[in-house]
Order: C-alpha cells, then sequence, then structure tokens
C-alpha cells in the first residue's frame, strides 16, 4: 500500500477545497442529480478520454483485502490511482463519512454503503446518478431485490457488492446429540428450543442479541412486513403494527419469556466464546456468517452445517436480507466518470467481482457470480465440506423484493437497542417494547419534517 | 533660576523613567509573546467552538426543510428531556457516592505515606499512582474483560466456588462497577496533589503539637487535615468536573453490555450520540452547553459550601 505524506494531503485537501468553491461558485455539481428521472447518458468517448486521464480517487471500504482488486483496476486503467482508506466499520464510518460530507472537503469519491443507509445519503443528495455512467446497463445482472435496493426508477445511486440473504448455521452435533432433527418450520424451531433446553440447562438453541436491529428486521424481512419506506421527497412510511410483525413478535416474545433462547449481545467477546464453546447449538445469520464464523470459531471445525431459515409458510419458501453492502459515488466527487467506473468495474467485471467472492468472502451480489461454479462449487471444511455457498445462492432466490428501508436508520437502529432491544436482554414484553420503537420512530420522523405515513 | 537648577535632574529622572518604562514594556511585550501560543490556541480550539455550538444550539436543522432559527427552543426540550434528566440525575448519585470515597481513599494514602512509617515508601507511592498513567480508553477494556459473565477471573472465581455469577455488567450493577473503574484510575493521582500539600506544612507545627502530647492521629485530624484544606477542595471539584463529564468508560463498557448503557446514560454520552447517530447537532450543543452549566453551579456550589463552612469555624 502506498504512504501519502502529510504534505501532499494538506495541498490536497486544499485543492479540494479550494475546487469545492470553484465548483459551487460557477456551475452546479459535476451531476447531482436527485430526481428519479436519469440524465443523459455519457457518452463511450468522453468515457474512454476519462479513463486515460491521469486521476487521483479515494475509495473508503471496510473490506480488509480489496486492495488486490483496486490493483487489478489500476493494471486495467493506468492513469487512474486510488487510495484505499478504512475509517472504520458501521458506526465510526457513517459518522466520518457524514461530518466529511457536512464540512465539504475530505469527502471520498467512492464510498461503501451498506443497503439500508443509501436512503439517507440520497436525502442529503450525497449520491450521485450512477445511471448514465453505464450502471443502467448492468440492472439485469442482479436479481430484482437487489437491484430495487440501489434503484428509485431510472436513477442508480449505488451498485451493489455483497448480500447478506439469511440462513440457519447450525452446530450438527449438538443437534445430534439432543435429538433434535434441523427445524424447517418456525414451530418446530420453538418447539426443539424447548426440547434442547429442557435436555441442556447451561445452554440455548440460539441465541437473540438486543443490540443488532438488523437481524430482526430480517426476520420481519422474511414474514412479509415491509415496516418501513422512504418516497425519496418528503413522506416515509412507519408501521410496525402489522400482523405480519405482530407475528415474529409474538413468536419470540414466548421464546424469551420462558427463557429458550439466550439474548446475550452479539458481536462481544462474549458471544463469540459462545460460538466456540457450545452454548449457542445455532446462528440465524446471514451469507456473510460461513467465513466470519469460520474464523471466528476455528476450533469447531466441521461440525457445522448450513440451512435455510425456519420457514412460516414451507409452501412458499422465504428470506430475508441481512447486511451487504454496495459503493457509491458522492455528488462531490470532481472525477465523476473515472469513480463510477471504479463502483462499476470491481463489482461487475468477471475477474475482480469473482475474487471478491472466493478471496474476500464477499457473498456477491452479480448474478453471474452466484451461476459461477467456481464460487458455487466450493467446499467448506468448517462445514463438513457442505457446498455453503451453493446453499446460500439458493437462499438468496427466495428473499422476498420491496424491502424499503428510512432515511435515518442510524436512529431507527439505536432507538430499537433503547426499546426492542432493552426488552430482549431484560426478557420483558416484546409488544410493549414494539409499541414504544414505533413511537418514537414516529416522533422522531416528524420532528425532522418528514410526513409520517 | 529655580527651574534652570531643577531642570537636570528632573531631566535625568524622565529619561530614567523612560528607560524603565523601554524596559519594562519589552518585558510585557516578551511576556504576551509567552503567553500567545497558548492564547492562540485556547482561541482557536476553546473561545471559538464555544461561541459556534452556542449559536448552533440556537438553531434547528432538520432533515427535511433546512435549518430554522429557534432561539432558546432547544433549551426548553432539554429540560423536559427525560433522557437528559435522567442522565444528570444518574450523575450526581455517581458524584455524592463515588467522589467522596475515591476522596477518602486517597487522602488515607496521603496521610499513610506522609506518616513516614511506610517501608518501601517509593515504590508503595508509585503503585499506587500508575493505574492515572493507564489510558482511560485501557482502563476501561481491561476492566471489562475483568466483569465479564463468563471468562471474567471474578466470575470463574464465583463459579469455582459454586457462587451465583456476579452480573457485574448487568442493570444493577453497572454504575458501581464505573464507580470503581473511576475511583481506581483517579485515587492515585488524587493521592498525589494531596501529598503534595502534606509535605509543605512546615515541621514546627508537629513538633509543637507532640510537645502537646498530641498522637499521630490527633495531628493527622487536627493539623494535617486542616491545613490541606485547600488542595483536597481543589480535588473536589477536579472530581466534580470528571464526573459530569464521564464519557470513555460508559461509551466502552457499552459495547460490552448494549442494552443496559442506553444513549442517555451520561450526558456527555447523550450529547455525543445526539449529535453522531440522530443527527441532530443543534439539539446536542444545548445539551452540552446546560451540561457546562449544571457543571458550573455544582462546582460553585461546593466551592461556597467550603468557603461557608471556613467562615464558620
Amino acid at each position: 500500500m502506498q504512504r501519502r505524506t502529510n504534505r501532499p494531503a494538506v495541498a490536497l485537501t486544499a485543492a479540494l477545497a479550494t475546487g469545492a468553491l470553484v465548483l459551487t461558485g460557477c456551475s452546479g455539481s459535476p451531476a447531482g442529480t436527485s430526481d428519479t428521472g436519469s440524465a443523459e447518458a455519457i457518452s463511450q468517448e468522453e468515457i474512454d478520454a476519462a479513463m486515460t486521464t491521469e486521476t487521483d480517487l479515494t475509495f473508503w471500504t471496510w473490506v480488509p483485502d480489496i486492495q488486490n482488486q483496486v490493483d487489478l483496476f489500476e493494471a486495467e486503467y493506468p492513469a487512474i490511482h486510488v487510495e484505499k482508506v478504512n475509517v472504520g466499520q458501521g458506526a465510526a464510518h457513517y459518522q466520518k463519512l457524514r461530518t466529511a460530507i457536512k464540512a465539504g472537503t475530505g469527502a471520498p469519491d467512492v464510498v461503501q454503503l451498506e443497503f439500508q443507509h443509501l436512503p439517507s445519503f440520497r436525502l442529503a443528495e450525497s449520491l450521485l446518478d450512477l445511471a448514465p455512467y453505464g450502471a443502467a446497463d448492468v440492472a439485469g445482472d442482479y436479481a430484482d431485490w437487489i437491484w430495487s435496493q440501489v434503484s428509485d426508477g431510472e436513477a442508480v445511486y449505488a451498485i451493489p457488492q455483497d448480500i447478506g440473504p439469511m440462513g440457519n448455521l447450525y452446530r450438527e452435533d449438538l443437534l445430534a446429540e439432543a435429538g433434535i432433527e434441523v427445524p424447517t418450520t418456525w414451530e418446530q424451531f420453538a418447539e426443539a428450543a424447548r426440547t434442547y433446553r429442557a435436555a441442556n440447562p447451561d445452554k440455548y438453541l440460539t441465541n437473540m442479541p438486543g443490540n443488532d436491529a438488523g437481524q430482526f428486521v430480517g426476520f420481519l424481512w422474511q414474514a412479509g412486513a415491509r415496516p418501513f419506506g422512504y418516497d425519496g421527497a418528503e413522506t416515509v412510511t412507519i408501521d410496525l403494527d402489522t400482523p405480519e410483525v405482530a407475528k415474529v413478535v409474538d413468536f419470540w416474545n414466548a421464546l424469551v419469556r420462558d427463557d429458550l433462547i439466550a439474548v446475550d449481545p452479539d458481536f462481544t467477546d462474549q458471544w463469540y466464546q459462545g460460538l466456540v464453546n457450545g452454548r449457542y447449538a445455532s446462528w440465524q445469520g446471514a451469507a456473510w456468517g460461513p467465513s466470519f464464523l469460520q474464523g471466528t470459531a476455528a476450533e469447531t471445525s466441521g461440525l457445522w452445517r448450513v440451512a435455510p431459515l425456519p420457514q412460516w409458510d414451507p409452501e412458499n419458501p422465504a428470506s430475508g436480507n441481512w447486511g451487504g453492502s454496495t459503493d457509491a459515488v458522492l455528488t462531490t466527487t470532481e472525477n465523476p466518470i473515472a469513480a463510477a467506473q471504479l463502483a462499476l468495474w470491481i463489482n461487475t467485471a468477471h475477474e475482480p467481482a469473482l475474487e471478491l467472492a472466493t478471496e474476500d468472502f464477499l457473498f456477491p451480489a452479480s448474478q453471474a457470480i452466484l451461476e459461477d461454479s467456481a464460487f458455487l462449487d466450493q467446499e467448506a471444511e468448517f462445514y463438513g465440506g457442505q457446498q455453503v455457498n451453493k446453499e446460500f445462492a439458493d437462499i438468496s432466490a427466495t428473499v422476498t423484493p420491496d424491502f424499503g428501508w428510512l432515511p435515518f436508520m442510524d436512529f431507527v437502529y439505536s432507538s430499537y437497542n433503547e426499546t426492542v432491544g432493552k426488552a430482549f436482554a431484560d426478557r420483558t414484553d416484546l409488544a410493549t417494547a414494539m409499541a414504544a420503537w414505533q413511537d418514537g420512530l414516529k416522533t422522531y420522523a416528524t420532528a425532522q419534517g418528514f410526513t409520517v405515513k | 533660576m529655580s527651574a534652570t537648577v531643577t531642570a537636570p535632574p528632573s531631566v535625568s529622572a524622565v529619561e530614567g523613567r523612560r528607560r524603565g518604562t523601554g524596559l519594562r514594556r519589552r518585558q510585557a511585550v516578551a511576556a504576551y509573546c509567552f503567553v500567545a501560543p497558548f492564547f492562540l490556541v485556547f482561541l482557536a480550539m476553546l473561545v471559538l467552538p464555544l461561541f459556534y455550538s452556542g449559536y448552533l444550539s440556537l438553531f434547528r436543522e432538520q432533515l427535511m426543510g433546512g435549518t430554522v432559527f429557534t432561539g432558546v427552543g432547544n433549551y426548553v426540550r432539554a429540560l423536559q428531556d427525560q433522557a437528559f434528566i435522567s442522565g444528570v440525575l444518574r450523575m450526581a448519585r455517581f458524584l455524592v457516592i463515588q467522589v467522596p470515597v475515591m476522596l477518602g481513599l486517597s487522602l488515607v494514602f496521603a496521610l499513610a505515606l506522609d506518616s513516614g512509617r511506610l517501608r518501601l515508601q517509593r515504590a508503595i507511592r508509585l503503585s499506587i499512582f500508575v493505574p492515572y498513567a493507564v489510558p482511560g480508553v485501557i482502563a476501561a477494556l481491561m476492566w471489562g474483560y475483568l466483569y465479564g459473565p463468563d471468562f471474567g477471573p471474578f466470575a470463574q472465581g464465583a463459579r469455582a466456588l459454586g457462587l451465583a455469577t456476579p452480573q457485574f455488567l448487568g442493570n444493577d450493577w453497572m454504575l458501581g462497577s464505573i464507580m470503581n473503574i473511576v475511583t481506581w484510575s483517579f485515587a492515585g493521582y488524587n493521592m498525589i496533589i494531596l501529598y503534595a500539600a502534606l509535605r509543605s506544612i512546615p515541621p514546627e507545627l508537629y513538633e509543637a503539637a507532640r510537645v502537646d502530647g498530641a498522637g499521630e492521629f490527633r495531628v493527622a485530624w487536627s493539623i494535617k487535615i486542616p491545613a490541606i484544606k485547600p488542595a483536597l477542595l481543589l480535588t473536589t471539584i477536579f472530581s466534580v468536573i470528571g464526573t459530569f463529564q464521564l464519557f470513555n468508560e460508559p461509551s466502552l463498557l457499552r459495547i460490552l453490555a448494549p442494552n443496559v448503557i442506553g444513549v442517555g446514560y451520561t450526558p456527555n454520552l447523550y450529547a455525543y450520540n445526539l449529535a453522531f447517530t440522530n443527527q441532530e447537532i443543534n439539539y446536542a450543543a444545548a445539551i452540552a452547553f446546560l451540561l457546562g452549566f449544571v457543571i458550573m453551579v455544582v462546582s460553585y456550589a461546593v466551592q461556597l459550601g467550603a468557603v461557608r463552612r471556613e467562615r464558620r469555624s
């Protein structure tokens, strides 16, 4: 990795600042279209010219080894120099990004964003419509449920990178020991939780953390609930008072109340230990879970297996999505063409996209990679030789479309932890907490000037 | 006539004075030059941001609809905000329990060291002080591990003895656990301040007391403690300020116990979350100002109380 000294960095910041001044002074931003109607497509000549002009790009991403794919991009386009920066993951990443956008300087050209955060950056008119830059042509390479997350009408706000369709990761040995079949319906799951708990006084069939709204929202997604929505203008939908939501809440309420599942916060040391030492016999995780688990619970190699989530309606298998990310281009970029090409190329050109899946272990969003045998046929020793990728590729096809988000998911998730999450952790009534969550969200949305539907 | 006689000395006197003021002015310039770096940084990093956030606190920026002037609207909202008030009250509880315990310990340590009856005095002094040298973040991480309900040593010890696992990071114990971390970190620091004050008491007083038949405890109670009152007041005020600004420890333990430490566990943490999670920077600025006001009032009350007591005695 190239290291920059401070001096050029300062010069660069100054140049960016003056550049920004000039831009706001004379003309509009390069292509800051915020409406759903896309502008004129950029011609191939313009793209070729831009890609052969010496250009510096900054790319914020938390994928540890994506430098390899950035190198491939630089080899393909020697005139473009990309500086990869990891400013942190999760809240840290978004806080820094928002601060840089607000400050008007220091924001990257290309940035990794999770699906649920796209509307909030769209609201701030920070995302460049990539449709004129060639993104419109790759729509067919993604499943509908994925493409609908990054696009609105003709406009495309990000290129999908990885996804997290949800499945059931379980310890085959522990279930067999307890004489439990892998549950295929939630009803069986509840039964299994009871049986397992009766046989193991200090262990649980699964854990339901009080600090992971993403997982819980994934369950809502699977059950067919569509609690959130944003029309791209002033109206948001907040509806947690539906039969689909109630179904999920009632289900977990019973398990939590009767102490049939653990309620430890996830992604903490205690939780990692729990995965290793068998405190939890399963984890209703996402497609990025297998490689994560393999790294975290290496001692339990060979004992884990993957299955689809238990179902509400086995006739119509469904799943939700938890996590995954995209690469977006900020409207403040001075090199929209090169930035858009980076976001596009790294995720849609076959070589880097396949590498992201097979070497960086990002579960691919691209249909071409999801059908590539080099990816599908990988056998994981950790999962007893199971073709885990194939399993999740099949699950991905069952994720239901049209799930929406609110343009302030930071607050939504933080507020979840205070209400529903706390109810999980303290084993108090989830339904009351759901009502409090919904009230809090509506109050916030109204105070922020949205019309709540 | 007389004028011509008196003229020369007066001229030289004026000159002398001028030379004197010249020197003084040069010295004054030098003095200003020396303090200038501090004041520049002070202005740029403290005064300006202070005014800026004061300015920010008078507005409300909505995600939808832009920025509007609200005057004291944010302050009115804060005074009715249950999360903010309960955070301040929690810190008040922290204050009345933790600060006396910590300063009591510091005083006992300082008196013990000052009595000169301890062996390995230097080593003991250093070891009590060392926790202060451990960065707060490291301290919180370390204690977070020690408190761990699964593999923390206390939990393991309890299990080995067949006792219930102590829930240091649970709803009931968390505040106490944080108090313990802060006490551990700062008792040594306060001890050094008190110890330094003790060393500056003239030894004749002790001799006089001894002649009067006073023992070690009597000396400590009647001479040492009254003599270091100013230092005790100083450490108390530092602790008051530190308490209300509590941030590092709860924000790190929050990672381990996200549902126990909420967004408003301490007022500082609340302001931070408002600004960066809720994107309510203006409201966060108002909260920060109110917090500053609370600190000012409490510090002043402590000082006033001390002065009153002084006067009465």
